[in-house]
């Protein structure tokens, strides 16, 4: 076998690891290694997501930023120097040194050194609380000296200056921005898209000073700086983040004699080699036709590049798109092309929408049939379709106006994805192009999260969710698979649609929905669909005749059927806490019943093998003790666990368990697309595990956190930080409106992390909803859960007060027997059920 | 064959109509045997399948949820979900499984079943 040859990676960014994947999947695919792989990681972690570096501020952890798939490093054998930084490169030795004193030869070298946040020389800029907003590590210090901070400023109003104010905004800080220009965001958007962005941030509580240049920073009289600007004024804080632009970092380079741009950057040329060709440079280090990408997707194309280079296949960088869009505090904010309209004779159009802050611009050619550049503030909706225009150079509507108008009367404006070819990238984050959703829609992956998962477009910045739905969409119609959301054969409505009709219309029955909505007889989807929503409205008792019929075997007899037909019993232990007399109850029915008895996932007991004749008279003992039951079987609230909270525990700041038991008291018997299920801790370590479930909650020593849409099961999901430090008159509310509007609008079966995965507009929208009221919902949301509260019963006690519900438990309309194939053995000193050899022993015996 | 068939058949007396649930299903002990009867329609329609689910071997059919798939009235196994055919037992879902249907009259608000001796 060949030697392989000694590959070094400088930098472990986000472009570097991507180089080291493309290497590593190509060495799978020949089945050889052809290169060894080296890097030095100067961080103290291994790649992790830098574009969603501010997400830390709303509850990501470093865990959940990394980029590194587990065992990655190990199984591809790559060498890693974590906390290393490379100091010297020796060109003529092919050797590079690093700060501990590592020394390794190589064959290749690839520097992906990414750049550093630039502090202007202005005196006292290094002072204490003076940071810049790079890595994780900027960002635990920017977090620790926040807790004691009142108030921040950033220096710098661009891209990343914005979501730098963000930060100090979540973190309740008094935010100010200053900047250099005469506005915002200078390089992407014009004058008036600035002024629009800057009245909105004003609204939002974040001070915006431009044209100012500060001089000096001092020790402040209130604050623990004080800036001092050149037009005399001044302004304290106690925080200073430094965001006025990036260099590239090309010490390494400059020192080892390779070519530099005159204003920095190591020159590259369209494969990525540097002046040196054993020498690549990739990311925001490198100078490619005088430009420095500050954007990943272009980063990860020249690793790609470089990486094909060194396997022997040909492509080539050849530049890249710059539009950008992101959502800063909730205003969409997107620039395309040449959005300060340079280009000879182009033409403008602009609307400005002044009440609704919304201001949006096109540029278009000389005679007005092609895009060249767009910018837009404060709806950002058509960028996906805008920009697909222009990289495509697609003929424009005899009016382009109307691609910025608003739609009315459900007119439909721009053009649709089929306008565009195969080639064209949809998902610049991840370079996932038409033709490639398109061939993972073909091998089967018809769903937004499924296509996800495979192509991992729309997990970047999102920009591109919108567009990447619409080509899934579109491909599924071609394909003949119709996009049919109808519930099911009898009615042509979503869940979300019958929903409505049966709110709306007050509709109570099945036999009258599926008489004015749907045809034939319904089935197992449809009814317990509507069953489920008749509850949430209604909230009748679900075995009243008209609705005993439609509901699934678990719900139409109260319990959970097992693999041999008997039900197991779960009786309510709300938050987990139960007394000595009552858990000797559940021991003594246990025992007279000869039932299995197990504790719960759910921090409860379950008693298994109740024959269906036996449900009721076991639950009377119990309803009689006290208990209620736990809808262990209905697609409704289950449990709400606890930790043990700082009633006892030395870590508690808040009541868990209390808090714990008031929630589950409140929505228990809620029906539900699929389960709810709850969790409180009572601080960070978090031992109930609530960002694990549908809503979580945590205590802080400002209040409680409260996280959404979480999941354990097939496909576990950490819940997101919907809002901080509330008040528990404000975590009910919120609660309430969340639950319902999931409820409202989910489909039926989908949990709340499926849920959340494919709502547009994600957390953000979720937020507008529930905390901003963005649709006007929230009182009726609000007054629908009261409705629910109010009418609650515990459906076992209703059913065994009545003799006639009782019947139906009788396992034979015409006989007193049970179910003779019901036979248990016996196992660890309890009863389970035999199996098909052992029934026929028994039967034989 | 078919005659003899038909004069074998001996009716048996189960419940009233009125004793199973509207659009759903009982079971009742016949001959030892489990039989599921359902009643579906507003002037309801009887129809008697065996109780018994040759998937999970579980006799839970009865406690199915009945409905159409096309022309088709079916119930499904509460258990996997399988649907059977009302009228004839058959299985949508896999050809070769059927489970064995069974004669049903109603007289006089009674509901009977036969079967052949
Ligand atoms: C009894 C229990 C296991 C145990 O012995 O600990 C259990 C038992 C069942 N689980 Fe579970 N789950 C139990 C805790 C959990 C947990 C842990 C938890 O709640 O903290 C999880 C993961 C957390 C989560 O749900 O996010 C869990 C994830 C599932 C799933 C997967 C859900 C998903 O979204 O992927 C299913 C399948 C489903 O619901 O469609 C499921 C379904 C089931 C069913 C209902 C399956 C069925 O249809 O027969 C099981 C029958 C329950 C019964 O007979 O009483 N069970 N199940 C636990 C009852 C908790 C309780 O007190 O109510
Ligand atoms: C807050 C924030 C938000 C952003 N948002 C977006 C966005 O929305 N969209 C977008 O496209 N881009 C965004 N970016 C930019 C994006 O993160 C970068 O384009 C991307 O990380 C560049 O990757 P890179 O690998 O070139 O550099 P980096 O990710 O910076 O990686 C370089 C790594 O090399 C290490 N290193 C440097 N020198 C050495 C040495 N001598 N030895 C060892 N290690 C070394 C560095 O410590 C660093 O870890 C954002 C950046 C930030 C900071
Ligand atoms: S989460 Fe905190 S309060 Fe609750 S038990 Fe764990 S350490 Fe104690
Ligand atoms: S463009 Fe950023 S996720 Fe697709």
């Amino acid at each position: 076998m060949a030697q392989k040859k000694k590959l070094v990676v400088i930098g472990n960014g986000m472009v570097g690891h991507k180089f080291m994947q493309a290497i590593a999947a190509s060495n799978a695919q020949d089945g050889c290694e052809k290169y060894e792989l080296i890097t030095f990681c100067e961080e103290s972690r291994l790649a992790y997501d830098r574009v969603q570096l501010s997400s830390y501020f709303s509850g990501k952890t470093a865990d959940d930023l990394s980029l590194v798939e587990a065992g990655f490093y190990e199984d591809n054998n790559i060498t890693v120097y974590i906390g290393d930084r490379a100091c010297h490169i020796d060109r003529e030795k092919q050797i590079v040194t690093s700060k501990n004193g590592v020394s390794v030869e190589y064959d290749k070298l690839v520097l992906a050194t990414g750049s550093y946040p630039f502090v202007p020389p202005i005196p006292g800029h290094e002072r204490e609380n003076c940071f810049v907003y790079r890595t994780i590590d900027d960002l635990e210090k920017i977090s620790a000296a926040g807790k004691t901070a009142k108030s921040g400023v950033v220096i710098g109003g661009g891209l990343l200056g914005l979501e730098a104010a963000k930060a100090l905004k979540d973190m309740n800080l008094e935010t100010h921005v200053i900047e250099f220009s005469s506005r915002l965001m200078s390089v992407q958007i014009d004058d008036g898209g600035g002024a629009m962005l800057r009245e909105k941030m004003e609204e939002m509580g974040v001070g915006v000073h431009t044209g100012k240049n500060t001089s000096l920073i001092e020790k402040g009289d209130n604050a623990v700086h004080k800036l001092n600007f050149t037009d005399g004024e001044s302004i304290e804080a106690d925080i200073i983040l430094f965001s006025p632009g990036i260099r590239p970092r090309d010490e390494l380079a400059r020192e080892c004699g390779i070519e530099m741009g005159e204003r920095g950057g190591i020159v590259i040329n369209d494969q990525c080699q540097t002046s040196d060709e054993d020498i690549y440079a990739i990311g925001e280090c490198a100078l490619w036709g005088g430009m420095i990408y500050g954007l990943v997707a272009p980063g990860y194309k020249m690793a790609q590049v470089a990486a094909d280079q060194l396997i022997g296949k040909n492509n080539a960088f050849k530049g890249a798109d710059m539009s950008t869009k992101l959502k800063l505090m909730g205003v969409d904010v997107a620039s395309i092309g040449d959005a300060h309209a340079k280009t000879k004779g182009c033409k403008v159009f602009t609307y400005v929408n002044g009440p609704d802050q919304v201001y949006k611009k096109i540029i278009v050619n000389e005679d007005s049939t092609r895009l060249l550049g767009a910018v837009l503030i404060g709806d950002a909706n058509n960028y996906g379709n805008l920009l697909q225009l222009k990289l495509n150079d697609i003929p424009l509507p005899a009016t382009p106006d109307s691609l910025i108008l608003p739609q009315r009367d459900g007119e439909v404006t721009g053009m649709g994805v089929e306008a565009l070819p195969n080639t064209a990238q949809i998902c610049s984050c991840f370079d996932v192009t038409k033709g490639d959703i398109c061939t993972a829609v073909a091998d089967g992956n018809t769903t937004m999260s499924a296509i996800k998962e495979c192509t991992k477009a729309s997990t970047g910045c999102g920009g591109c969710t919108a567009l990447v739905g619409q080509v899934l969409n579109k491909e599924l119609e071609k394909m003949g698979v119709e996009v049919n959301t109808d519930l099911c054969e009898h009615f042509p409505y979503t869940r979300q649609d019958l929903y409505s009709l049966i709110r709306v219309n007050e509709i109570k029955a099945f036999d009258d929905l599926i008489e004015q909505h749907g045809k034939g007889h319904g089935c197992d989807i449809c009814k317990p669909t509507a069953a489920s929503i008749f509850a949430t409205c209604w909230n009748d008792y679900i075995l009243e005749e008209e609705h005993a019929g439609l509901q699934d075997t678990n719900d139409r007899y109260l319990g959970n059927i097992q693999n041999n037909g008997t039900y197991s019993i779960v009786p309510r232990i709300a938050g987990g806490e139960i007394t000595p007399d009552k858990l000797i109850v559940l021991g003594q029915v246990a025992k007279k019943y000869n039932l299995y008895t197990k504790i719960t996932g759910g921090q409860r007991v379950d008693l298994f093998g109740a024959r269906l004749e036996e449900l009721p008279v076991i639950w009377k003992e119990l309803v009689d003790a006290g208990f209620e039951t736990g809808h262990a079987y209905g697609k409704s609230l289950r449990t709400v666990k606890s930790c043990v909270g700082s009633t006892w525990c030395r870590y508690g700041v808040d009541d868990s368990v209390g808090t714990a038991i008031d929630l589950e008291n409140r929505y228990k018997g809620l029906r539900s697309p699929h389960k709810i299920k709850f969790a409180v801790s009572g601080c960070t370590r978090e031992c109930a595990e609530a960002q694990s479930k549908d809503v979580g909650v945590i205590a802080t020593e400002n209040g409680w956190n409260l996280y959404v849409c979480g999941n354990g099961g097939m496909k576990p999901r950490h819940g997101d930080l919907l809002a901080t430090d509330l008040d528990r008159e404000t975590m009910i509310k919120y609660i309430d409106r969340f639950l319902m509007f999931y409820i409202k609008t989910a489909n039926r079966l989908e949990r709340t992390a499926t849920w959340m995965n494919n709502l547009e507009g994600g957390l953000d929208y979720l937020r507008e909803v529930v905390i901003d009221d963005s649709l006007g919902l929230a009182a009726q949301l609000e007054k629908e859960m009261a409705s629910v509260i109010g009418t609650y019963q515990c459906e076992w006690k209703t059913t065994i007060e009545d003799p006639e519900k009782v019947k139906a438990f009788k396992p034979f309309i015409n006989a007193n027997t049970g179910d003779s194939n019901v036979v248990f053995v016996e196992e660890r000193e309890q009863i389970r059920p035999a199996n098909e050899e052992e029934r026929k022993q028994l039967a034989n015996a | 064959m078919q005659t003899a068939q038909q004069e074998n058949t001996v009716w048996h007396d189960i419940c009233a109509i009125s004793d199973i649930p509207k659009n759903a299903g009982i079971a009742a002990l016949v001959n030892g045997q489990q039989i599921a009867i359902f009643s579906i329609g507003k002037q309801p329609q009887v129809f008697a399948i065996d109780n018994h689910d040759p998937f999970s071997k579980a006799n839970v059919l009865a406690r199915g949820i009945t409905g159409n798939i096309n022309d088709a009235l079916v119930v499904a196994s509460p258990i996997y979900k399988q649907h059977f055919n009302l009228a004839t037992g058959q299985c949508i879902e896999d050809e070769s499984v059927c489970v064995d249907s069974y004669a049903v009259r109603i007289d006089n608000n009674r509901v009977f079943i036969g079967l052949t001796a």
